[in-house]
């Protein structure tokens, strides 16, 4: 027996100190902890003010709404709005002839249409849908944009000798309505020049290959039916783009504003990806010359500049291409763009690479596969979906480095905004600093978007599931 | 259970599946690919020199270059050749790239360790101040403080003044400059000799911290011989100093010092622009550090400061390294923007002026492409030593 | 421009390397159209209107030699170049001529390659200030920030200029026209300089163009002129002989007016000129009335000054040196014979 008093049931637990709970306990911790924490916050504080309420003015309460030139602006301590308004179409589209906005329109709008599925994850049609957006929309595009009808006169053997024209395909082509739509000074179309030398082309190239891959062992069908693949979807590209719709050319210099930046960092990044495929598995090769070739191919791109790239492409690029043969501006750029970030994007798909574990190449190799099936079936996807969050973050960069063709003159969307600074008709105190709102908020919409959607797409991978919070704390 | 016949196809033994033979095989398509493509295109560039009559060569070096340069490190006139506008091109990007890497440096751990601060508005406002800077181009942000904000500071005339010598108007700041007498080689070279001997002392102590575990101060004798010996030597050979003060005559200031607004709005947004980024690593950084590791440090008693200091820090560092590397880079690199608002960097001075004057498209993009290259190179060479020395060292 | 140049010329021009280039002319009949290379936007040289249609004394030189080529002067593409880029763009053939208010000087031929076909307008490199900066003569001009154009003979003329008086300056170089009047109006610098006729359309674009004055000191010969590559004298002469034809019909009052009137004259060197006598047009490879054509769509040299530069327009420049030999001025033609 004992006397001493033991108590047999828990006490209730004491409430929390006051200035640890509720919404002064959040205070007491997060802004006034220590007598440091009470100025910074105060600072910090008044920081804010200063730079939000000013800005928020200047956006808002004393801009200007209304307005047709200069006038309505002159004593403005705002934004001028009438000036963006007055500038949109510059912005957007650049000097893109105003009765043909509809293409450009319409390109955004399919686009739209069809990215949004692609990046929602639930979204049904995956496959198809990918197809549609890779495969489809960049040839329509393209047509849409320019207005196709390149009416090409050669391929490979018409450029060694001379090809009899003994079916009159532009007569069909003329019949379906694909061709000869002379009041928009169409070229015609559908050479049979061309298309004789094509399938010509084909037919012996097709041969060349089966002969020499069957030496090193491969079937006769295998290459004969990878040889079809390549000359129908290369026929399937060359015809759209040949073909005459009755649309205007449009040159690409009379592109600009948003269209530029968005058709600048498109291209880029989808050009990007199967140079910077090849290049990674270049890079890991077993072969001392492959690897080698690629290191110092992505090395170079990786340690010079943009700017000296786009001067190179610019400057240097005409001088590589025989007398007569000239690329357009915007294409010799796009070219130096597409160089450059697929040796970005070569160390982005290196670091998917490096992260399938071995065993898949095991398992690949006990099955049987060869090196090309082993990365195409096994390795890759696994790779590159590892990597979507580093391909769009790669994409944001590409994004804001497009600002730079406007260096070597052509106009980005931040170009035109800066080249309408010097319209006389809408000099005013704001005029610069309305320019600069409107470009940041585009640019800052467009960035930010596309960054929350990769921390998503991070988050949903779990990748980063061992976040150490608060280590700090 | 009956054995199934295996069907056993004969091996192929050709060598021409031997996969070395492949691999050979393989690599002397792509070096012949590689040596025809070059050779195309020496070809048609030799010829497009021929018919357009574009002189070739190195000789335009030595050519008087007949502009002038706005901001110069080492002097330049209109008498000076190519060759040396080259090299004052040259010092300018470097000299923007290291205080940008150094200024960027600060404000990104700085706006990093803030991130994670437990004062709710100093981590709003830091993370805040990333999202901001990110997600905006650099050129748009180089632009903005070239023509939004130093553009629109008052003309000389009207210049606000500090402090009654420091003047800050629409042609940059203008401070006193101060102009030594003779003898200020040997203080230089005194202060030098005395970093140089701290460092070695430093060095020392902390050898002996580890072996010993006892540490020695070394701080004051640093500050002896760094600080004090200089001055010393300062006032025993009686250098004496003189200010050059900036004064207005006529249209501009004349003497002092003078940071042009070009230089300064390329340095501030590249280095507010790359601080975005390394605070984004320094977070990272600090995240990656086990929470055991600041328990147990506190458990020791570590106050925050040492704990930051000795314990979180160093281990922070070997994530932080390495894509800080690249952030220097970019940063280096970035400079070359430059051109967009007239600051005489490489790009600007070389492949812009003199590739306009000379037509030299092919040796000048070259030599620029190549010194970026050299520059870039090294910085990373010189980061992966860092990065091997702070490594985990397995024991 | 070939349009299947653009999609197949890396991939496939491969095969083609070395092969003999066309002469231009060829090319250009080939093509339907001229490609001329021209100034960005520069009022009274070469600029496009809010429809994208392009004025100026620049544009309307090439539109008389596509007048010359095909009697259609809308048939000719206009290029605009960066002072940085022009000379590129003439040596890698994307454009046929140059005709972008371009300084002819010995090294522009030596050294880059061009034949100048002739001088379009005689200018001079001129300075302006802000009027309430109260000067009146560039030698007061000491201790001055300049701004100036990277990639143009002005930027060295300037250096001479200041250099040979023993002057201070401070030289800040752009890229492109618009930065540096951008960059002079926001006070960045006191003095704006480039061709005179320049500074006169760039100070159009100023908001209050009334507070800025043009310096009487002229500190530099510029005369502005098309030109070609080297290496296709028929085209060269082509390109010559268009601007000697224009003066010569200012010279013999043959303008847009008179044209009818004219053709009927009895005067040998009048009807030499209008292509009913010789055959002097097929000599270029054109036809006989190559200047008739000229005449008819686009006007004699005097009708194109005026209406881009001149009385006609928003510069009003006097005419000055660019006035006929006869007339007091230099401007001066070789004969049709």
């Amino acid at each position: 027996m004992s006397a001493a008093f033991v108590r047999m049931e828990t006490l209730p637990p004491r409430a929390a100190p006051f200035a640890a709970t509720g919404l002064w306990g959040w205070f007491a911790r997060r802004l006034f902890a220590t007598p440091a924490d009470i100025a910074m916050t105060i600072i910090g504080f008044a920081a804010f003010v200063l730079v939000a309420m000013p800005l928020f003015r200047f956006l808002v309460f004393d801009a200007i709404w209304t307005g047709k030139d200069r006038d309505a602006c002159l004593n403005a301590a705002g934004a001028c709005w009438p000036f963006v308004a007055a500038k949109l179409n510059q912005f957007v589209y650049g000097f893109y002839p105003y009765e043909e906005l509809w293409r450009p329109n319409l390109v955004f709008f399919v686009g739209a249409l069809l990215l949004i599925p692609l990046l929602i994850p639930s979204a049904p049609f995956k496959r198809f849908n990918a197809f549609l957006f890779f495969g489809i929309y960049p040839v329509a595009g393209f047509v849409l944009l320019t207005g196709g009808n390149l009416d090409p006169q050669r391929f490979l053997l018409g450029r060694f000798v001379r090809i009899p024209e003994f079916i009159d395909l532009s007569a069909i082509a003329r019949f379906i309505g694909v061709s000869g739509h002379v009041e928009l000074g169409s070229r015609g179309g559908f050479r049979g020049t061309f298309w004789i030398d094509f399938i010509a082309s084909a037919i012996l190239l097709t041969g060349a290959v089966a002969i020499i891959a069957r030496l090193f062992g491969t079937r006769f069908v295998t290459s004969l039916k990878a040889m079809a693949i390549v000359f129908v979807s290369l026929a399937l590209i060359i015809a759209p783009v040949d073909a005459d719709f009755g649309l205007r050319w449009v040159e690409t210099r009379e592109w600009g504003g948003l269209l530029v930046t968005l058709v600048v960092a498109i291209t880029g990044i989808v050009a990007a990806l199967p140079i910077g495929v090849l290049l990674a598995l270049g890079r890991r090769s077993q072969m001392r010359l492959v690897r080698w070739t690629s290191i110092v191919f992505i090395e170079f791109w990786r340690g010079v500049p943009l700017i000296t790239v786009l001067f190179f492409a610019t400057y240097m690029l005409p001088l590589f291409l025989p007398g007569g043969a000239s690329i357009e501006r915007l294409v010799r750029a796009l070219i130096g763009v597409a160089l450059f970030s697929g040796a970005y994007m070569a160390e982005v798909v290196r670091g998917g690479l490096a992260a399938v574990p071995k065993h898949q190449y095991e398992s690949a190799a006990a099955l049987g596969l060869g090196y090309w099936k082993t990365m195409g079936l096994i390795v890759l996807p696994q790779a590159l979906t590892h990597v979507i969050p580093g391909i769009v973050n790669n994409f944001i960069g590409l994004f804001k480095d497009t600002t730079l063709v406007q260096i070597v003159a052509i106009l980005d969307l931040l170009g035109q905004v800066r080249s309408a600074f010097s319209d006389p008709n809408w000099s005013s105190p704001t005029t610069l600093y309305t320019g600069f709102a409107f470009a940041g908020m585009i640019y800052f919409v467009f960035c930010f978007a596309m960054s929350r959607y990769s921390l998503f797409l991070e988050h949903r991978a779990g990748s980063n599931a061992l976040r150490v919070e608060g280590a700090m704390r | 259970m009956t054995d199934v016949p295996v069907r056993r196809e004969k091996l192929k033994s050709s060598w021409i599946f031997r996969p070395g033979v492949r691999s050979a095989v393989i690599q002397i398509l792509l070096v012949a690919l590689v040596v025809l493509i070059g050779w195309f295109i020496y070809r048609t560039t030799r010829q497009n020199i021929i018919t357009q009559r574009i002189p070739i060569g190195f000789d335009f070096f030595w050519i008087e270059s007949g502009f002038s340069i706005s901001q110069t490190l080492i002097s330049f006139n209109e008498n000076n050749t190519y060759a040396r506008a080259f090299l004052v091109g040259l010092l300018n990007t470097l000299f923007v790239s290291a205080l940008g890497v150094l200024f960027a440096t600060v404000i990104g751990f700085l706006v990093g360790i803030g991130r994670l601060s437990q004062n709710w508005i100093i981590a709003r406002l830091c993370g805040g101040y990333v999202e901001l800077i990110r997600n905006l181009p650099l050129l748009f942000q180089i632009l903005f403080w070239y023509l939004a904000v130093l553009a629109a500071l008052p003309g000389p005339r009207q210049s606000f003044t500090f402090f009654g010598d420091i003047f800050i108007n629409n042609r940059g700041i203008l401070m006193p400059k101060p102009m030594f007498g003779d003898g200020i080689g040997i203080v230089a070279a005194v202060a030098a000799a005395g970093i140089l001997l701290s460092i070695v002392m430093t060095a020392l102590a902390r050898r002996y911290r580890v072996q010993t575990g006892t540490a020695l101060k070394t701080w004051p004798f640093s500050l002896l011989l760094i600080v004090v010996a200089p001055l010393f030597v300062f006032f025993f050979l009686k250098v004496g100093v003189t200010v050059d003060r900036p004064e207005l005559k006529g249209f501009n200031f004349n003497g002092g010092l003078r940071i042009i607004p070009e230089f300064l709005a390329l340095l501030i947004a590249l280095s507010t622009y790359t601080a975005g980024f390394i605070a984004e690593i320094v977070r990272a950084g600090i995240l990656a550090v086990p929470r055991g590791q600041t328990e147990a440090a506190r458990a020791l008693g570590l106050r925050r400061s040492k704990l930051l200091q000795l314990v979180v820090v160093p281990q922070a560092m070997r994530v932080i390294v390495p894509p800080l590397t690249s952030q220097y880079l970019n940063l280096f690199k970035n400079s070359s923007l430059a051109v967009s608002i007239g600051y005489p960097d490489l790009v600007s001075v070389f492949a812009g002026t003199t590739l306009n004057n000379t037509g030299q498209a092919i040796e000048i993009l070259g030599i620029t492409m190549l010194v970026y290259l050299v520059i870039s190179l090294v910085i990373s060479f010189v980061m992966n030593i860092y990065n091997r020395r702070i490594a985990l060292r397995e024991r | 421009m070939k349009r299947s140049t653009i999609l197949f010329s890396l991939a496939l021009t491969f095969a083609s390397a070395g092969a003999a280039q066309a002469a231009t002319l060829d090319d250009i009949k080939a093509r339907g159209s001229i490609l001329c290379g021209v100034s960005g936007g520069l009022a009274g040289f070469a600029q496009p209107d809010d429809k994208g249609n392009w004025n100026g004394i620049d544009v309307d030189f090439c539109r008389a030699l596509a007048a010359a080529i095909f009697n259609d002067p809308t048939k000719v593409k206009f290029l605009p170049l960066t002072a940085k880029d022009r000379f590129t763009a003439l040596q890698s053939r994307e454009v046929d001529l140059l005709s972008r208010n371009t300084t002819w000087t010995s090294s522009r031929d030596t050294q880059l390659g061009f034949n100048f076909a002739g001088v379009i307008y005689y200018d001079a490199q001129g300075f302006m200030v802000r009027k309430s900066a109260k000067v009146s003569s560039a030698l007061e001009l000491s201790n001055t920030t300049v701004c100036t154009q990277s990639g143009t003979t002005t930027q060295l003329n300037l250096a001479d200029y200041f250099r040979s008086n023993n002057m201070k300056y401070e030289a800040v170089v752009f890229n492109t026209a618009d930065e540096v009047i951008k960059a002079y109006e926001s006070g960045r610098c006191d003095v704006f300089t480039t061709d005179v006729s320049q500074i006169y359309a760039e100070r159009l674009k100023l908001a209050k163009p009334d507070e800025h004055m043009i310096l009487p000191e002229l500190i530099s010969k510029e005369p502005l002129g098309p030109l070609v590559r080297h290496g296709d004298d028929q085209w060269f002469d082509i390109v010559k002989w268009t601007l000697f034809a224009m003066l010569n019909a200012e010279e013999y009052d043959i303008s847009q007016k008179t044209l009818e009137q004219r053709l009927k004259s009895d005067r040998p060197d009048v009807k030499r000129l209008l292509g009913i006598e010789g055959n002097y047009g097929e000599q270029f490879g054109l036809t006989n009335d190559w200047i008739v054509r000229i005449i008819r769509h686009v006007g004699n040299y005097g009708e194109i000054y005026d209406r881009n530069v001149g009385e006609g327009s928003r510069l009003k420049i006097d005419r000055g040196l660019n006035k006929l030999w006869n007339k007091g001025g230099i401007q001066y033609a070789p004969p049709v014979r």
